[in-house]
């Protein structure tokens, strides 16, 4: 019952928060709105029992994330602000429509679909027994994800040089 | 405790909400924003069913959905400073030649 009126709540925040980062006038504004729609994700990690996911949430999407696009946000900053919904050009009207239709098609079919009666291992208790979050998904990372934990260093190592090269000024 | 169907509607309506940003803003940082509204649309959808499937391994792919999206978001501002650093005004309509 508290699980519910809290995701209702922060469901309600998200998706509004959401409606403003696609409709909002100053870039800013969309920067910090989308700030508050990834707490509302962290919250909702923390109902599904994800607490190590939520830290990470909130650590890095909107402590680092989002801090290098308001950076951005604030070094391309235009001359006058433009109303977003006249600039949308030819495609914006048939675009809103089709968005919703596009959201409904995803929502019927979530619905009406079966959910798998085959359940993994890693049950409540036994992410417990194992010494919660971080414990069980360190287990499962290290020992059968290892090799794309490996990969996704040399991937951070790619995208590091990547930022360097393009930042630099033409010499 | 909250029905997992809850948790994937939510998932459709900010991914939905993502692909209407990319469509209809001309500005790329919002754009941009939007496509990461889309990553998260996602995460939440994977830890959704982690937590019905009683699996982790949707949490531990959400770590590297996470992991390349930051990876991804440093080199596209990058390179969105490096085009938009002379302009005044910054809109991708303005980018139609794939050089200069």
């Amino acid at each position: 019952m508290g699980a519910m009126i809290v995701f209702l709540a922060f469901a309600f925040i998200a998706v509004v928060t959401g409606i403003g980062v696609v409709f909002s006038r100053n870039p800013v504004y969309c920067a910090l709105l989308l700030v508050i729609n990834f707490f509302c994700l962290a919250v909702f990690y923390v109902l599904l029992n994800a607490q190590f996911l939520a830290a990470v949430q909130v650590t890095v999407y909107a402590g680092a994330i989002m801090v290098l696009f308001v950076f951005v946000v604030m070094l391309l900053s235009p001359a006058r602000e433009q109303n977003p919904l006249r600039q949308m050009g030819r495609f914006g009207l048939i675009a809103m429509p089709l968005a919703v239709v596009f959201i409904g098609q995803i929502i019927f079919a979530v619905l009406a679909g079966t959910m798998s009666p085959v359940k993994g291992p890693y049950s409540l208790d036994q992410i417990n027994r194992l010494g919660g979050s971080v414990q069980a998904v360190g287990r499962v990372l290290f020992t059968d994800y290892l090799l794309p934990f490996e990969v996704t260093s040399l991937l951070l190592i790619v995208a590091l040089i990547g930022a360097v090269v393009l930042g630099k000024r033409r010499v | 405790m909250v029905p997992t169907e809850y948790f994937l509607i939510v998932s459709a309506i900010l991914f939905g909400l993502g692909a209407l940003g990319v469509l209809i803003r001309r500005n790329p940082l919002v754009m941009f924003m939007s496509i990461e509204m889309m990553l998260n649309a996602a995460n939440l959808a994977f830890i959704a069913f982690a937590y019905q499937l009683q699996s982790l391994v949707g949490q531990v792919f959400v770590f590297f959905v996470i992991t390349v999206a930051a990876a991804e978001v440093t080199v596209g501002l990058a390179i969105i400073v490096a085009i938009f650093r002379m302009r005044e005004n910054v809109d991708v309509d303005d980018l139609n030649k794939l050089s200069g």
